[in-house]
């Protein structure tokens, strides 16, 4: 059913009563052209793109868990583009375009909020790297602006700019914002099974069916499913499936913590980041304020964080926004992240055939959710990487063509 | 909060330590005969297991001394504390390897 203001009115004569399942839960079947591992926005996404643009219908997406329960329920919502080097611009301008489609294009309200994404500059060495992205960007076709103190002031009225790390002024993407995560993997799975796919949640793929070096199928707790490619789209336990292929990949997983604040009024007015505090700081349309921070440094699968971060995170948020001391914290959670070493995600087919990786997006992968969707469809529908994937192959970690954000755009972890 | 025996310290909290990743690492060489393959796999191929895991650590607010542990990457439970040069103790399967 097409949801619109009518069918919102029809269905309010029936008390809403008559609402059907936006997707179906089948039963898996024994064989299908692709398997997507990872029923998050990614696994969605790519199960969307792979029946809308290269009629590749007989797909399954399986989940572990429930769709959307991973990282995509777990990261802070962020939707922005601004990236240094070229081909990051392109694949996340790329995702930054269908974001500001993607109500229409899925007919499901992501709630996609432009209201700008604000990284401050605290010192002489952050405004001039903070210069130098914008005019990167803007050389790559990407609105940025830089703010001065004043303009801050204006934007962000309760930004503290004279505190134990002065702001000096802040590098602006007007066109950066948030979204609604569970809206984006539902939206996508209610398109994806209107074309014809399977997504089956519960089904935990606990190995793979292997013919030399070709795998060839999933071993699930729900039976095998053999497939002609499989691609894996797991964020942060892509190391764990990957070495049940017997691959083993340049990735380390961490937890990452957010957290929620009781809801308030209106407060926060974009996006806020700081790179010297490491926090950064929105407000959700429920009017929490919605916190995120450093990564527990080291190597972890438990999806919950250790109480010194809480203590880290909060410190700095109260450096930057003083006059949330009495704010009480409603909740905190983490996700697990698959962090590579230059903050670029690993996209395309693996060493083993087969077998496609739409990984090491790390904190970072919930803005890409679109693009990685694009691109991985058209890689497992044509078997030739999407031009905007070519240069985050995992054969860069080998020839040494790593594309580096983490040092250029001043990704924090 | 990790409580780390620092075989140097004693036991302090984890915020006066830093893991340096996964350990018994060892440099490939002599240089010039590495291939690419060898070096990419000592540069960025980790283990990355969900389960026990050896891992160098600081102590960088103390001693800062590094040595290993073995760690748990579910439960975060310490198994064993050993020295840089030690040798990498074996842990029994058990049924927190989740």
């Amino acid at each position: 059913m097409r949801y619109s203001a009518l069918s919102i009115a029809i269905n309010a004569l029936s008390g809403h009563s008559n609402w059907k399942p936006a997707w179906r839960s089948p039963e898996p079947k024994s064989s299908y052209d692709v398997v997507i591992i990872g029923g998050g926005g990614h696994g969605l996404a790519t199960a969307y793109y792979l029946a809308k643009y290269h009629g590749i219908t007989n797909v399954a997406v399986l989940e572990k868990g429930w769709i959307g329960g991973g990282n995509t329920g777990r990261n802070t919502t962020v939707v922005r583009s601004n990236y240094f080097f070229p081909e990051s611009a392109a694949f996340y301008e790329k995702s930054m375009q269908l974001w500001e489609g993607l109500s229409r294009e899925l007919n499901y309200n992501v709630m996609l909020s432009q209201r700008g994404h604000l990284t401050l500059a605290h010192n002489r060495h952050q405004v001039e790297m903070s210069l130098r992205l914008m005019n990167a960007m803007k050389l790559n076709g990407i609105d940025s602006e830089w703010l001065e103190p004043d303009d801050l002031r204006k934007r962000e009225p309760q930004l503290r700019l004279d505190g134990r790390f002065p702001v000096l002024g802040g590098l602006m993407q007007d066109r950066g914002g948030s979204a609604r995560h569970d809206a984006v993997a539902w939206g996508y799975a209610r398109g994806a099974d209107e074309h014809g796919a399977h997504i089956i949640q519960g089904c935990e793929v606990t190995g793979f069916i292997k013919q030399g070096n070709r795998v060839s199928g999933v071993r699930t707790n729900r039976g095998d499913i053999v497939a002609a490619k499989v691609c894996l789209s797991v964020a942060g336990h892509t190391s764990e499936l990957a070495a049940m292929a017997g691959l083993r990949l340049p990735i380390t997983s961490y937890a990452l913590q957010a957290f929620v604040s009781e809801p308030v009024k209106p407060i926060v007015n974009t996006m806020v980041l700081s790179p010297s505090t490491g926090i950064y700081i929105s407000q959700t349309d429920k009017g929490e304020v919605l916190i995120g921070g450093g990564l527990d440094m080291y190597p972890s699968y438990a999806q919950r964080g250790n109480f010194h971060t809480v203590e880290t995170v909060s410190a700095g948020m109260l450096e930057m926004f003083p006059a949330f001391s009495r704010l009480r914290l409603m909740r905190q959670w983490a996700g697990i992240c698959d962090v590579v070493k230059d903050s670029s995600p690993i996209l395309g087919p693996s060493p083993i055939d087969g077998l496609y990786l739409n990984c090491g997006f790390g904190t970072g992968g919930f803005k890409a959710t679109p693009a990685g969707g694009l691109t991985m469809a058209h890689t497992l529908a044509t078997g030739k990487r999407h031009p905007l994937i070519e240069p985050f192959g995992l054969e860069r970690f080998t020839s040494g063509a790593l594309i580096d954000e983490a040092g250029a755009s001043g990704i924090a972890h | 909060m990790l409580k780390i025996d620092c075989p140097f310290c004693g036991v302090r909290d984890e915020s006066e330590f830093r893991c340096g990743g996964q350990s018994h690492l060892i440099r490939p060489g002599p240089h010039g005969q590495v291939s690419d393959e060898t070096w990419a796999e000592y540069l960025f191929i980790r283990d990355n297991p969900k389960g026990w895991h050896m891992e160098r650590w600081q102590h960088i607010y103390g001693c800062r001394q590094w040595f290993n542990i073995a760690r748990h990457t579910v439960t975060h439970e310490i198994r064993a504390i050993y020295f840089m040069t030690g040798q990498k103790p074996v842990i029994e399967n058990d049924s927190s390897n989740a």
